[in-house]
């Protein structure tokens, strides 16, 4: 099913919980018995910047890290970040966005202001988009902070794993007991949303 | 019975250790190598803890291996500078039990000053160094290299960088594996663990001979591996950049992966080379591996093609080696030809309600010359903060100051500023130093309790050790005084008053006089939330004048009002100090819940 490497990228703002979300999501790809790595970053680059990580799943999996035109899927958590990373997805790639601003610091002290384009810049690429309120979704679910799960689920639907195995599962061991339902709950809401 | 797991290559780093007995696990915080002693930690076995920098950290690993335990030493690249008096000399004395020091370097400095090739540190030390691809043979590799340490009586580096460090990947490991501590017993040995010269001349001959006897290993030996799949084209190769030349070509040229980065195996190389018609070497940052294969009179191409700067990447490599005529798997379709960049970018930044914000904002205000240092607060170089002049090593923000006051441009006095951790790893000499020369500077510590950057480790100043014994508490006011100066300041890195009536002192007086901004880091739990501020429009002039404070819960709101976004505010007051005209002020009663 997957003789061919296929690859996830997730790019958001620090704390956004992107690392929760790909590292559920290469659990649950060990788990349906495929090879999987995956990368990311730490440190400075957390403070408020950009955050990226990349998940790669197949037969045999080399390179945990993938350079520019070649990803399969971009989840962008924040709507200036699929902007940013664009250029890394395939030409008819997926890309999964959430309706969301987050101010940078140059926005914020003033210096330049947040486009407010972004929606209609990125429908003028040739990728398959898709435009989703992941938080209004979380806080409808009674979390904010699910939001990551239901782009996870999204993205699972759009890819078409998420049959691959019970994610629900992954999800419930991944997360702490008080916030599982939650959890589960968003991961299904973002299943349906797409 | 073996269990499939995913770990990130430092899990991996701390699970090799772990089940080769080692007995120390010691280090210094650094992005990307942080993780390793954290989760060696985490295990039942081995005593673990942080040391107060890199050389007292493979110090103290090196006194645990003559006692016959086998040592973990972990460090970020620029580390190893600082171990790198130890480094040089323990190679010559050889160890007891195995001593491997894991060292990982950051190519495209994601969270670092440099770039660094460490690989040259093998050769310039004369210690054999082992570099791993993936999780599993960073458990694999950390094995071999205390084993190997062990049977040729030398230290061990295990190079790590940022993509295998922080990258996860299968691994296959025994869960019902347990902890045996692995011991030698110590016999005293002067003429090996004491390097008076004519001792050390007698080592230094041993070290050439071990290392060529290393070489020769078959287990050694198996850390390098030939893949050969055609004789057209042979590509030479280690670590990551392995990784990115199979997921850019697959099988279709002919391999040699190097794990053994040194010493090398001529004898190996030699042979590849006899099989393949042309060679490339790809390898991230320096030429090391290129140098090294064409000293042996072999001839090859690399950096012709591959950047010497910055990461590389699969796409990156085949881009590059298209130039040569190699065809890769797959030809990039991308859905934008170049990345979009009239956006406004995304910088990191000091965290809402950082205790570092105000003595920053105000530096730039009273127009202090600053030197910085390596931590969170670098960040208050920044705009629009915009608070530090120089900046460029762990313990450097009081020694470079040292230095500036020399020659002080302005002729006003220099501040050099550090965190609590970074003036405990090497600010103190410098802070002594400034006393010992008449130095005129201002020494200021930021301090919030905690080693921030890399993820709140205890440090000296903390009063706990790593896992969570309480121990004494040092005092950095306490410090100055001992070591001669006339007065310190305390102050509040919430009070912009305090902060600023402290900076005049300091920078007028003719005493010597030292800074200490205090208040715990914002993420620790027993930080204090104030109450959350409101922009009162009404009394709002849009000066802009809290917008200079680069806090991300402060923005320019539509009408020309800054807006304070409620969830992300912490309360910490300064943009209400910061205010002239009373339009911030703390929320009603009511409005925030």
């Amino acid at each position: 099913m997957f003789r061919e490497t296929k690859r996830i990228m997730f790019a958001g703002v620090g704390g956004q919980g992107i690392l929760l979300a790909s590292r559920v999501l290469a659990e649950g790809l060990l788990r349906a018995g495929l090879d999987v790595k995956s990368t990311e970053v730490h440190g400075m680059a957390q403070r408020g910047g950009s955050v990226v990580t990349q998940v790669c799943f197949g037969e045999r999996v080399y390179s945990p890290l993938v350079g520019p035109g070649a990803i399969d899927a971009l989840v962008a958590l924040e709507k200036l970040e699929a902007l940013r990373y664009i250029h890394f997805l395939k030409k008819n790639g997926v890309l999964l966005v959430n309706r969301k601003e987050i101010p940078s610091l140059p926005v914020l002290s003033g210096a330049v202001t947040y486009p407010q384009d972004v929606e209609e810049r990125l429908s003028a690429f040739p990728v398959s988009l898709h435009i989703i309120d992941a938080d209004r979704e979380a806080e409808r679910l009674g979390n904010h902070r699910v939001m990551n799960m239901v782009l996870l689920g999204a993205l699972l639907k759009l890819t078409g794993i998420a049959d691959l195995i019970d994610w629900k599962e992954v999800v419930s061991e991944a997360v702490r007991p008080e916030y599982r339902d939650v959890n589960l709950r968003a991961l299904e809401s973002g299943m349906i949303v797409v | 019975m073996q269990h499939k797991t995913i770990l990130s290559g430092n899990e991996g780093v701390a699970r090799g250790a772990w089940e080769a007995g080692v007995g120390l696990g010691i280090g210094y915080p650094g992005t990307p190598s942080t993780e390793i002693v954290e989760t060696l930690a985490q295990i039942e076995g081995p005593m673990v803890t942080w040391a107060i920098n890199e050389k007292v950290a493979l110090e103290q690993a090196y006194g645990a291996c003559v006692t016959g335990l086998r040592s973990l030493v972990t460090m970020k690249h620029v580390g190893l500078n600082v171990a790198a008096d130890p480094l040089f000399t323990t190679a010559y004395m050889g160890v007891n039990g195995g001593l491997v020091i894991a060292v990982a370097d950051d190519p495209g400095m994601h969270s670092s000053q440099n770039e660094q090739d460490n690989r040259w540190y093998a050769i310039h030390a004369k210690v054999p160094m082992l570099e791993p691809s993936t999780s599993q043979e960073c458990v694999d590799f950390t094995k071999l290299a205390l084993e190997l340490s062990e049977r040729y009586d030398v230290p061990f580096l295990l190079r790590l960088v940022t993509r295998v460090s922080h990258s996860r990947g299968i691994v296959e490991i025994d869960r019902n594996a347990e902890y045996r501590r692995q011991c030698r017993s110590y016999e005293r040995n002067v003429p090996k663990y004491v390097v008076l010269p004519a001792h050390a001349r007698a080592r230094r001959l041993v070290l050439e001979e071990n290392l060529k006897k290393l070489v020769s290993d078959p287990q050694a030996r198996s850390a390098n591996r030939m893949e050969i799949t055609g004789s057209d084209v042979g590509i030479i190769t280690s670590g990551a950049s392995y990784n990115y030349v199979k997921d850019a070509f697959g099988d279709r040229y002919s391999i040699l992966k190097i794990g053994l980065v040194y010493p090398l195996d001529g004898a190996i190389i030699r042979e590849f080379a006899s099989q393949v018609r042309r060679i490339l070497v790809v390898e991230e940052l320096d030429p090391y591996l290129e140098t090294m294969v064409r000293a042996l009179g072999i001839a090859c191409e690399g950096k012709k093609y591959i950047s010497p700067f910055f990461e590389l990447n699969p796409q990156a490599v085949a881009a590059s080696l298209a130039k040569a005529g190699l065809e890769p798997l797959e030809k990039p379709e991308p859905a934008a030809a170049e990345a979009v960049t009239d956006i406004p970018a995304r910088p990191p930044m000091l965290c809402a309600g950082c205790p570092h914000r105000g003595f920053f904002y105000l530096a730039r205000r009273e127009k202090l010359m600053v030197v910085g240092d390596i931590g969170c607060y670098t960040l208050g170089a920044m705009p629009p903060l915009d608070g530090i002049d120089v900046s460029a090593c762990m313990g450097g923000g009081i020694s470079i100051a040292l230095g500036i006051a020399i020659n002080p441009p302005g002729g006003e006095k220099v501040f050099g500023v550090l965190g609590d951790s970074t003036f405990y790893h090497s600010g103190i000499t410098g802070a002594i130093d400034a006393v010992f020369n008449r130095r005129s500077i201002v020494p200021v510590v930021l301090d919030n309790r905690s080693t921030a950057m890399t993820g709140h480790q205890e440090n000296p100043g903390t009063g706990r050790t790593m896992d969570g014994e309480p121990t004494i508490m040092q005092d950095p006011e306490r410090i100055f005084l001992a070591a001669g100066f006339d007065r310190v300041h305390l102050v509040n890195a919430y009070n912009l008053e305090e902060i600023r009536s402290a900076i005049r002192d300091a920078k007028s007086s003719p005493d010597r006089v030292a800074i200490i901004v205090k208040a715990p880091c914002r993420l620790l739990k027993e930080a204090q939330r104030g109450p959350v501020r409101e922009v009162i429009k009404e009394n709002c002039t849009k000066c802009k004048s809290c917008l200079r404070l680069g806090c991300p819960a402060l923005s320019l709101g539509s009408d020309g009002c800054p807006v304070i976004d409620p969830i992300a505010c912490t309360g910490c007051g300064l943009c209400e100090q910061v205010c002239r005209n009373q339009a911030v002020l703390v929320q009603e009663k009511g409005v925030t819940e």
